[in-house]
């Protein structure tokens, strides 16, 4: 840090990083777990709808579960064998609720099924490459699984110029990233080429954070000789991989918060996504694995590894030395943004970056004490809030009070509960405020709705009275007539 | 190791994961951390009295601090640990004249934490800086003993009194001979104006006292050692304990005014020298304005409230009734602190300052 920096602002903050020495560790592969428990929904949108029935055998790669509506993405068995069960298993959340998810035993034999290869991807049009992405059902794998050929296919609609490859893995302990830009970086350059061709982005900038020097080296060696593809090496600082930041970092382009990257002209994807669109188009494979960290001190062997969906947190830890001393916590992402799991026996889906299991040292946790005002975390915040202020509003339960100093806008990023002296747990406040305010919007949508009928029944009866009264009327009327019609006969005949 | 046995734990644990080394108790000891030379110093300059009267304070801020967390019946431990009840006591001490008697160490320290801290419920709910609001609450009740200033007698000089008479002058069983007394320049420069001599004269005079860098004169504790709190600020500074913009601008609100002042009349108005230098101007600047519980929490917010600080600090020496106005003007800028929050919240990412969503150039 140099002198300047003191008077300097500056959002964001430094954890220590621990990603040595489990990021120089060779990558290594698991091999097939017996069963695999691979759930539905592993991304934003709806889930997926199974498309095999218990019994049936499946192939490696082959699509076990469609796509349902225009955000979602398909879900491929990760290995052969037997499908077994489709019901519902724990998932990898704090609540340890139940979801659903596809079980298969596999054989053993862990066959793909034929794969479709595309050898001129750029002879394809935008479009087309877009749904080859789609069926592969890749999602965006640095945590967010927004199915990628849904942002891809944003080209389409929006104007892009710039593509952002986010390679900054700027939670610390985590290093699948890091790993991945080392060990095949020329793969992820491949992917970078098709994504421009998706999305028409004239230039791709690749941010990585300077506390990886090999991948740095790794990438700009692969990226050489292409001109559109530059690597841009950008400060280590949490949270430099969230989008709106590296945008800035970038581009020094700001995204207006009610708008998407897209309409700046700025699509951001993960490497890990990059190199998983590579796989798709060049080699046909669906996403039926993924690179992951496994962390933490109380974990055996810390290190990265290649993992087939659906493998039980249990089975990975077992095949990675088990744990070392006692696990306190068990933690699926990393230690800034992740969460807790309930126990091993949940599986790996898409989103997972890492496996943190730490010992007691390390969750040493502190009571909330009062809030002193210090601003911390208004200098930490990289969205520029007042997470103090924010909170006081939110304790008095005046939502509406947080909503207005921009409860909205918060990433939930957690800087602002890390450097809180007081330990005051900032970022759980704007979760649940956020939570409490969607239940708000729902309940107001729905006493809206609600009213919308109520007025249509009244109106409705209020018609049918009418119409009937009208009816009644109109009988009446030709009753009336028609007696008097009989009347003036029978006058006519008695004359 | 059964990781299921942590499904049982009452409260889910959330992100994020990892501690940082941040804690309140840390930021207290490094602010105490870094007054301990001046402290020292005024303790060799005053001798054993300021030694009695600084333990005095401190102890009975603890005391009433405990006194007040029992009553409200809340955790003695965690809040008496925290080691703001101390920094409160210890700030109070080295604003009071070195050798006032012992009840307004127990006074003070009952104005600091009942009157300006627990009666708003405790660390970082008070609108005041709690030893601010004592020093002036002692200032305005007890003129007398506030004001009575004594010239340094160095612990190891002849003259300084010894353990037993120094403990006789702290219970006001010995009173202060006139001969040590002396008047505070600030407060020197003010009498004589007030009889109308000009101050060309009056500093000329053998007998006033004279700004000495080194701290040779009568004052507080947080005033003679100036040159050693303004080191201990900036070392503070460097640890990211507190942030340059308030003392900064403190200081300029004082000094800009005081060299306007001074170069166009000298004889009405001080120099900024002797401003900054005395009445603990530094001490204000870098120990007492920039309290976070009661300074604004943005960065422009601080500029506005340090310069207001030193403006106000200049315009109540210069034209108030009092020699001394660094803890009246905070005071006062501590009632401004919310609205000037208010006033500077900064611009969210994406979004104009008015906080409208910015506009997408087409």
């Amino acid at each position: 840090m140099g002198f300047m920096d003191f008077f300097k602002s500056s959002w964001g903050v430094h954890p220590d990083d621990h990603k040595r020495p489990a990021a120089d560790i060779k990558t290594r592969r698991i091999p097939v777990p017996p069963r695999v428990y691979i759930p539905l929904s592993q991304h934003v949108g709806a889930a997926a709808r199974p498309r095999v029935v218990v019994g049936q055998k499946v192939l490696k790669g082959e699509c076990i579960a469609e796509a349902q509506g225009n955000i979602s993405a398909p879900i491929h068995a990760s290995t052969s064998g037997t499908v077994v069960a489709i019901g519902e298993i724990t998932a990898p959340h704090p609540s340890g609720l139940p979801f659903m998810a596809i079980t298969i035993e596999s054989d053993g034999e862990d066959r793909w099924i034929d794969l479709t290869p595309i050898a001129d991807p750029f002879g394809l049009s935008p479009a087309d490459l877009a749904r080859k992405v789609a069926e592969a059902g890749v999602v965006g794998l640095g945590g967010a699984t927004f199915p990628s050929a849904v942002k891809l296919a944003l080209g389409l609609r929006s104007k892009i110029t710039q593509l952002i490859i986010n390679g900054s893995e700027c939670e610390p302990y985590l290093s699948c990233d890091d790993r991945l830009m080392r060990d095949a970086p020329s793969r992820i350059i491949e992917g970078i080429e098709l994504m421009m061709h998706a999305t028409g982005a004239q230039e791709a900038l690749v941010g990585i954070e300077d506390n990886k020097p090999e991948a740095i080296a790794a990438m700009q060696e692969a990226a050489a000789g292409r001109g559109k593809i530059r690597i841009c090496p950008v400060p280590a600082r949490y949270p430099m991989g969230s989008d709106r930041q590296l945008i800035v970092e970038l581009t020094g382009k700001e995204v207006p918060s009610d708008a998407r990257a897209a309409d700046v002209g700025v699509i951001v994807h993960n490497v890990g996504t990059a190199y998983a669109t590579r796989q798709a188009v060049y080699e046909g494979r669906p996403l039926v694995s993924r690179l992951l960290t496994l962390n933490g001190g109380a974990m055996g062997e810390p290190g990265n590894y290649e993992v087939p969906i659906g493998t039980l947190v249990s089975d990975l830890i077992a095949f990675a030395g088990g744990y070392k001393g006692t696990a306190a916590r068990l933690i699926m992402g990393g230690p800034m943004m992740g969460n807790v799991i309930p126990h091993a026996h949940v599986p790996v889906v898409k989103g997972t970056a890492g496996i943190l299991a730490f010992n007691a040292a390390e969750v040493a946790e502190e009571d909330a004490r009062n809030c002193i005002r210090c601003g911390s975390c208004v200098r930490a915040c990289p969205m520029g809030l007042l997470p103090l202020e924010i909170v006081n509003n939110i304790r008095a339960d005046k939502l509406d009070g947080a909503e207005q100093l921009g409860l909205g806008d918060c990433i939930s990023c957690g800087c602002c509960s890390y450097v809180c002296p007081s330990h005051i747990p900032l970022v759980q406040y704007f979760t649940h405020a956020k939570g409490q305010l969607w239940a708000q919007e729902r309940g107001k949508l729905r006493t809206e709705a609600t009213k919308k009928l109520a007025t249509k029944r009244t109106e409705r009866l209020e018609r049918e009275a009418r119409e009937k009264a009208e009816a009644a009327a109109k009988r009446k009327a030709e009753k009336a007539a028609a007696a008097a019609a009989a009347a003036a006969k029978k006058a006519t005949s008695g004359a | 190791m059964s990781p299921l046995s942590m499904a049982g734990s009452a409260t889910p644990a959330a992100a994020p994961h990892v501690p940082s080394k941040a804690s309140v108790s840390r930021t207290m000891f490094l602010v105490q951390a870094s007054l301990v030379p001046a402290t020292l110093y005024g303790f060799w300059l005053y001798g054993w009295p300021a030694i009695f009267l600084f333990l005095l304070t401190v102890g009975s801020c603890v005391f009433w601090e405990a006194l007040c967390i029992r009553l409200a019946g809340r955790l003695t431990k965690p809040q008496l640990t925290d080691g703001s009840a101390i920094l409160t006591g210890w700030l109070l001490a080295m604003t009071l004249p070195p050798w006032a008697p012992w009840w307004v160490a127990v006074v003070g320290g009952l104005l600091a934490i009942v009157f300006g801290k627990q009666v708003f419920g405790g660390l970082g709910q008070n609108p005041f800086n709690p030893a601010m609001v004592a020093r002036v609450a002692l200032l305005v009740s007890f003129p007398v003993p506030l004001t009575l200033w004594v010239m340094p007698l160095p612990i190891s000089s002849a003259d300084a009194p010894g353990f037993h008479q120094s403990l006789l002058i702290t219970l006001g069983a010995l009173p202060i001979p006139d001969a040590v007394t002396s008047a505070s320049l600030l407060g020197y420069a003010k009498t004589e104006l007030s009889r109308g001599l000009d101050l060309a004269h009056a500093m000329g005079a053998t007998h006033a006292p004279a700004v000495s860098y080194i701290g040779e004169r009568a004052g507080s504790l947080g005033e003679t050692g100036s040159l050693l709190i303004a080191g201990g600020g900036l070392v503070l500074f460097f640890l990211g304990v507190i942030t340059w913009e308030i003392p900064l601008a403190m200081l300029l609100g004082l000094a800009i005014p005081a060299l306007i002042g001074h170069s166009v009349n000298p004889a009405r108005f001080l120099d900024a020298g002797s401003h900054l230098l005395s009445g603990g101007a530094m001490l204000g600047a870098f120990f007492i304005a920039t309290d976070y519980v009661t300074s604004p929490s943005t960065s422009k917010g601080k500029l506005i409230f340090g310069f207001g600080c030193g403006f106000i600090t200049y315009v109540i020496r210069t034209w108030g009734g009092y020699p001394e106005g660094v803890a009246f003007a905070v005071l006062l800028m501590n009632t401004l602190t919310p609205v000037i929050d208010r006033v500077t919240k900064p611009r969210i990412l994406g979004r104009d300052k008015q906080g409208r969503p910015l506009q997408l150039k087409d």
